[in-house]
């Protein structure tokens, strides 16, 4: 798949980062303002796809290969699975136990600051790197189409 | 009276993606079903003239409770967390639906159903 | 040592996630991985017998948060979830060599298993259907596996008629909230009774009915199961047709109609209507087709009226004070679910292998394999005879309990139906004997070998099962254990409600 004009692909470059940077405030926030893990993941996703776009499918393969994506889509509920049995494990508290209690900042007014609300920033980053490497794999693999197998398979 | 115009919405969805042939046109039709429940959860927690139910510092009273106004006039934030669980699900459907579809007409060449029900034999 | 009810839910979704990690290189490390986490599931199950519990997930007390809630309905259907995906597992460890993303396979059915047991522990009406998704989704990639012609149409097509029936249930699932102000099932069981059905609510009923109808393959809403479970791989077909239309469907239903909308009369007969639909739809079509799993296929639905029959008999007596004939009823229901769950799985299991070992699944091209295959005919044999409902194989306890039940009811007209459908049942098994095994062996089927290892570990497992399930019905402990519990849930219907409440407060 071949990439665009050299006006798309500087300026894309450029809003890119923007983009990705604005995905990683959704995620980081999603416990204060709207958002929260699987918005921040389409955003995030979304500068993949206008680097697929505008560049074709081999740089964005060379960029983050789809064995990459995989692991991190992996690690990503992985590490949901972890802060939800880690809530298990400390003392005899149930699954997905907000056990990181505001005593620990002991002395500040925790409400409505970005550290605050225990387990739930956590959990939002988890989700934000599984949707994100979920579907950039998912745009990734529907645009390869393979039209000679169909001319086969018609006689 | 909002309910039932969801209800029409899912009905026209529902129509769609039984009476069409192309298969893209039956993804629509399950996606235009989809919008409309969600638009009934939604429409469920409206309250006319409400907020959004977003806690802000000025609504929480010195020892930390919910100021009673703030409750008397935002919006039921249950719905909105049903809808965005079910927007998620409906995004999982669509994308198998789409590569299945694409993997039909990369054997086929066509989207119609009724051609690919004869070549199967 | 009680376990958590969270751990069924959290080992398959855990081993799902750590499965494509393994990558290429470490393919047998992935197929070990899988077989213990199922095993240890199975262990597991067996260890929740007998025991009632409700578990607050994040220690958030109900209503605000989601429990998940064990008793003896849900103990039953996680017993047979793991042995039948016990048996799948161990057969798939062979039989999925001839596909090439193995790893992607096992994702799918450990994300399948958990989508199940969420919906069998759930406690929580969105909850459930939020399980009941992830169960679906993971089925419709299961089935397109092999992306050939007949797989890919097959796929579409359970994809769009299952995709119909979950918006069904969440339009239900909205006009529950709508009408109740809650979405835990023992709170909108509590404020059913003390407000009864308005039209908001009758109206939810019959769109849950519709939906989980849907998913259950209940006539008229069948179309997509004579083509989905053929196209898919042998054991995901044994899992599709033995466990996951009656977790998704068949339970869901039953939680529903007993334990939160409270039973009535024309709810009952509807379901009557449409089990002696299913059943003789089923088993007509059924004895027409040359296609091995197709025939399995459609005996399936009529199967699945079997047990469709058994909740709407147990529906219609409640709602006339029958008490004792309603809880004969459900217990043949609930046991033909059982019995239909293990046979099944081994029919479709030896079908996968006859397909492994000649190639093809049209049955007018096979003949005289018992020779080739004499273990496949053996257990082939006994499943046959299970739901053929010949004694003392399993299958016939429970169609003796459903016919008693009709007969001590007063509904003469249904017991004749169960036995011509039996009798129809039995000359398709027989066809399926004369045909696949018994007869002359055609040249190009003379170099066929058995299929050796773990796939006839799990058939005979399957096998022993089915020759030794009529216990459950005859000794008293293990009825008293595995098959009563379940029954009481059902019939003192507000008692799940009643028990939550008063232990919440």
């Amino acid at each position: 798949m071949k990439g665009m004009t050299v006006i798309v692909k500087t300026v894309g470059s450029w809003v890119k980062v923007l983009i990705f940077l604005f995905g990683i405030y959704i995620v980081l926030f999603g416990h204060l303002t709207p958002g929260g893990g699987f918005a921040g993941g389409v955003i995030l996703a979304g500068s993949y796809v206008l680097l697929l776009l505008a560049f074709g499918r081999e740089f964005t393969e060379k960029n983050l290969s789809l064995g990459t994506a995989s692991k991190l889509d992996c690690g990503g509920a992985l590490l949901f699975a972890a802060v939800a049995l880690a809530g298990f494990l400390y003392g005899s508290a149930s699954f997905f136990y907000n056990f990181i209690q505001q005593q620990y900042l002991a002395g500040h007014q925790t409400a409505f600051k970005l550290v605050s609300a225990g387990i739930i920033p956590l959990e939002n980053i988890a989700i934000g790197l599984k949707v994100s490497a979920s579907l950039f794999m998912i745009v990734l693999l529907l645009s390869v189409f393979r039209p000679e197998l169909s001319g086969k398979e018609k006689e | 009276m909002p309910y039932a115009l969801c209800f029409l919405l899912f009905t026209i969805g529902l129509l769609c993606a039984v009476v069409k042939k192309n298969m893209v046109k039956i993804i629509i039709g399950i996606m235009i079903m989809e919008y409309a429940v969600n638009l009934f959860l939604i429409m469920l927690g409206y309250r006319l003239g409400g907020a959004a139910p977003i806690v802000s510092p000025t609504d929480v009273n010195p020892e930390g409770a919910i100021v009673p106004q703030f409750l008397a006039s935002s919006v039921d934030p249950l719905p909105q967390a049903l809808v965005l669980t079910s927007i998620v699900i409906g995004l999982g459907t669509l994308a198998l639906m789409v590569s299945i579809c694409i993997r039909t007409y990369e054997r086929y060449g066509t989207f119609d159903i009724t051609q690919i029900r004869r070549l199967q034999g | 040592m009680t376990v958590p009810l969270p751990v069924f839910v959290a080992v398959p979704l855990v081993t799902a996630f750590l499965l494509p990690l393994c990558g290429d290189k470490f393919k047998r490390l992935a197929t070990l991985l899988a077989n213990a986490a199922v095993l240890s599931l199975l262990v597991l199950a067996i260890t929740t017998i007998g025991r009632t519990d409700s578990y607050q997930v994040g220690r958030w007390s109900i209503p605000l948060g989601i429990n998940m809630v064990l008793d003896g309905l849900s103990s039953l259907l996680l017993l047979t979830i793991s042995v039948v995906s016990a048996a799948a597992m161990l057969y798939s460890v062979r039989y999925m060599e001839q596909y090439t993303a193995k790893s992607k396979y096992l994702s799918l059915f450990m994300l399948m298993l958990a989508g199940m047991n969420g919906v069998v522990l759930s406690g929580d009406i969105f909850n459930l259907f939020v399980f009941l998704e992830i169960a679906s989704i993971a089925s419709y990639a299961l089935v397109g596996f092999g992306c050939e012609h007949e797989q890919l149409e097959a796929s579409f097509k359970y994809a769009v008629l299952g995709s119909i029936a979950s918006l069904f249930i969440l339009f239900g699932i909205g006009l529950v909230y709508g009408n109740t102000g809650t979405l835990n099932m023992a709170y909108i069981s509590q404020a059913i009774q003390a407000r009864g059905l308005n039209h908001g609510l009758t109206f939810a009923l019959a769109m849950f009915i519709t939906g989980f109808g849907l998913k259950a393959a209940l006539v008229p809403f069948h179309a997509w199961l004579p083509d989905a479970h053929p196209a898919a791989p042998a054991p995901v077909s044994a899992m599709l047709s033995g466990v996951l239309i009656k977790a998704l469907g068949l339970y869901a239903m039953a939680r529903l109609l007993f334990n939160v909308f409270g039973v009535s009369d024309t709810v009952g007969w509807v379901m009557i209507t449409l089990a002696v639909l299913s059943m003789a739809l089923g088993a007509f079509l059924g004895i027409a087709q040359w296609d091995f799993k197709r025939l399995l296929a459609y005996s399936s639905i009529s199967q699945i009226g079997y047990v469709a029959l058994g909740i709407g008999m147990g529906c219609v007596l409640i709602a006339e004070g029958n008490l004792k004939w309603a809880s004969v009823a459900l217990l043949g229901g609930l046991l033909h679910l059982v019995n239909h769950a293990v046979y099944k799985a081994l029919l479709f299991l030896t079908s996968g292998s006859v397909e492994m070992a000649t190639g093809t699944r049209r049955m007018d091209q096979m003949g005289g394999l018992a020779a080739r295959l004499p273990f496949t005919r053996v257990t082939c044999t006994i499943a046959s005879a299970s739901i053929a409902g010949i004694p003392p194989f399993s299958g016939f306890w429970s169609k003796l309990i459903l016919v008693i039940a009709a007969i001590g009811a007063g509904f003469y007209w249904i017991a004749g139906i169960i036995v011509l459908v039996s009798l129809c049942t039995l000359i398709m098994y027989l066809k399926v004997q004369r045909y696949v095994f018994l007869g002359e062996l055609p040249d190009n089927l003379r170099q066929c070998r058995e299929n050796k290892g773990t796939m006839l570990l799990a058939m005979a497992a399957l096998a022993l099962l089915c020759i030794t399930m009529g216990v459950l019905v005859l000794v008293p402990a293990l009825k008293s254990s595995v098959l009563d519990p379940a029954v009481q849930v059902l019939i003192d219907r507000f008692e799940y409600s009643a028990r939550l409440l008063a232990g919440a407060n």
